[in-house]
């Protein structure tokens, strides 16, 4: 089976490229990208969850947004997530619920902080199931 | 064959190369790179090209979209672009300013020589690690209402100096005396207070780090001295971080609130991460208005730091501040953007410089710079990497005609992350580190590896390439005894 996300190399940064069979399952993959350059996924218990809703102009706009947003969810309040349920998705709107915990210092091995999602080489490619591509600023 | 660069840029002199404005539909200007022959081999590899001709593409860019020497590869703007608008009819880009809003870099001198020094090392990276909180997900030691967050974001460092952190001459010998003028924290929005309200007086991780050196190489004893550098030897202190979440949530919204105005505005960008809006219109007037904010968050934060920096001095050598000589010699930003007057095609103008990755370089004699400096020209705050050195290098007249009194602000990255990673482990690089005499406590060994002086260009030849191009003047050379990475 093909992987669900892969990193992009980029000489200060770093991107996801993201799999799924549709682009929903794309954005969730390209969530759990995120968080494994943050800490080691397997790491992170499901403790508790954050409810989440974006609007975007378009879907590229969309990714980033979704992304934007859990990476200040783990600036402000220091979640850690490992699993995504997007319940509702349209082309510039999403509901999701993140599952996860809070950073333990005991347990997680903080790898690199995000500062953000950029929308340089920001991609949502709907063929062949679902393909996004993303660049974060770290 | 000839290296494909060759076609495409025109050699303005050996040290300043020219992208034809007919190198891409769209652009308004030329752009034009500071760098070796020898640098724009691997320029030309790392995309930095197709960067400077996108920012080129923005309204009222006058009069070249410019790379300094360490430009690289960034998102949207290369890292080391200049660009200046016109402030009647040009835009305001946050992707020109980037993520972390005034990123810069303080430097405090002291009397205390590397021999005194030397044998405590250890003690004093220790003792740094614990007072100034660093590393990822850390919390600050200051804890601030959010009332107390709108001063921050209009006073900047004045608010750290006036609760104890430091003083007014600190703040005087600081870029903008630590303030943009005009932040309204009405424009910054309940996210972004919410993430920088815990990170005030925090280091943070990435390429951020606090730098105990030595002085090693004095170009011109007289200048130095003004600054209060005298001898090889003498100890220094560089604190490199910038506004934290705060000013990364500020970025995040305006790119996202600017994207959705380029249409509104007839404006076309080649990428999106350029989103922009016209510093006139309300959107751009709103950016400036919480970039400031942020830009005065950061002067506070390094302020603050800078204040702990000091105590652990003083902790450790058991001497006053005044028998060591703890005094700030300057601050500089270079993640910002500023409404400066400049002289373009011999008359005066209205621009927004945006500094991304690039410092400001203003020449003797410049009202903004601060009176103790008025007559060598502000001093430029250039960090090498962790194993290399750094530099501190003056303005200059050239700069002012040439570059919008701008110049370099690094060595810039060559390596990805990752490649560093894989190249080397962060254990190897703490022991070559070692071997060269250099104390490192990090938060994240990855993030030491990541940091390794091969990912990086040499700093030695980018600021000579400066130097050379006349865009600032090295003056003294430093390097690391120890340092704290976050």
């Amino acid at each position: 089976m093909a992987k669900d996300f892969e990193l992009i190399e980029h000489t200060a940064d770093v991107g996801i490229m993201a799999y799924g069979a549709d682009v929903k399952e794309a954005f969730v993959n390209t969530a759990r990208g995120m968080f494994s350059l943050i800490v080691e996924l397997e790491s992170i218990r499901e403790v508790e969850h954050r409810d989440i809703e974006v609007t975007a102009p378009d879907e590229e706009s969309l990714l980033a947004a979704w992304l934007n947003e859990l990476i200040c969810l783990f600036d402000a309040e220091n979640m850690l997530f490992s699993r995504f349920e997007i319940r509702e998705f349209e082309d510039t709107s999403l509901r999701a619920r993140a599952y996860g915990e809070t950073v333990d210092s005991s347990r997680h091995k903080l790898k690199v902080g995000i500062k953000a999602a950029t929308y340089h080489m920001l991609e949502v490619d709907r063929n062949d199931g679902g393909r996004v591509q993303v660049l974060f600023d770290v | 064959m000839s290296a494909p660069w060759k076609q495409v840029l025109n050699r303005v002199n050996d040290y300043c190369w020219e992208i034809p404005a007919s190198y891409k539909e769209g652009m308004r200007v030329p752009g034009r790179i500071y760098a070796s022959e020898a640098m724009l081999e691997h320029i030309w590899q790392d995309q930095v090209f197709q960067q400077v001709a996108n920012v080129a593409f923005l309204p009222g860019i006058v009069p070249y979209s410019m790379a300094m020497p360490d430009v690289h590869w960034g998102y949207g703007f290369p890292i080391g672009g200049v660009a200046a608008t016109r402030v009647s009819d040009g835009v305001v880009s946050p992707g020109g300013v980037g993520f972390d809003i005034n990123c810069g870099v303080r430097l405090l001198r002291t009397s205390l020589t590397a021999e005194e020094v030397g044998p405590r090392i250890e003690k004093l990276i220790t003792e740094l690690y614990n007072n100034v909180p660093s590393g990822l997900g850390s919390r600050g030691r200051l804890r601030v209402s959010e009332k107390e967050l709108d001063e921050v974001m209009v006073k900047g460092g004045a608010w750290a100096a006036e609760n104890g952190y430091g003083d007014a001459e600190d703040v005087e010998t600081t870029e903008d005396s630590g303030c943009i003028r005009g932040a309204n924290p009405g424009k910054v929005s309940a996210k972004a207070k919410q993430r920088g309200i815990p990170q005030l007086g925090t280091l943070g991780s990435g390429n951020h780090f606090l730098e105990v050196e030595r002085v090693s190489e004095i170009f011109d004893h007289e200048t130095a001295r003004v600054m209060g550098i005298d001898e090889i030897g003498q100890v220094l202190v560089l604190i490199h971080c910038g506004s934290r979440g705060l000013g990364h949530q500020v970025c995040t919204d305006y790119v996202a609130l600017l994207g959705r105005v380029v249409q509104k505005y007839g404006i076309s960008i080649p990428d999106r991460q350029l989103a922009c809006a016209p510093i006139q219109s309300p959107e751009g007037k709103a950016y400036l208005e919480a970039m400031a904010c942020a830009a005065n968050y950061a002067w506070a934060n390094r302020q603050c730091i800078l204040h702990w920096v000091r105590e652990s001095l003083i902790g450790v050598f058991s001497k006053s501040r005044r028998e060591m000589g703890l005094e700030q010699v300057y601050d500089v930003a270079h993640n910002i953007a500023k409404i400066e007057t400049h002289t373009v095609n011999g008359k005066r103008l209205d621009v927004c410089v945006h500094r991304k990755g690039a410092t400001r370089a203003f020449p003797a004699g410049h009202p903004d710079v601060p009176e103790a400096y008025r007559e060598i020209g502000q001093p430029v705050l250039i960090p090498g990497d962790m194993g290399r050195g750094s530099y501190i290098a003056l303005g200059t007249e050239e700069a002012m005609r040439t570059t919008f009194g701008s110049t370099c602000h690094g060595a810039g990255r060559i390596q990805s992350r990752a490649a560093a990673k894989r190249s080397q482990r962060g254990a190897d690089v703490a022991r070559v580190l070692a071997d060269k005499g250099i104390t490192v406590k990090a938060g994240s060994m990855g993030g030491l590896a990541e940091e390794a002086s091969e990912a990086y260009k040499d700093v030695d030849e980018v600021v000579d390439i400066t130097h050379q191009a006349g865009i600032s003047r090295r003056i003294v050379r430093a390097v690391p005894m120890g340092v704290v990475k976050g």
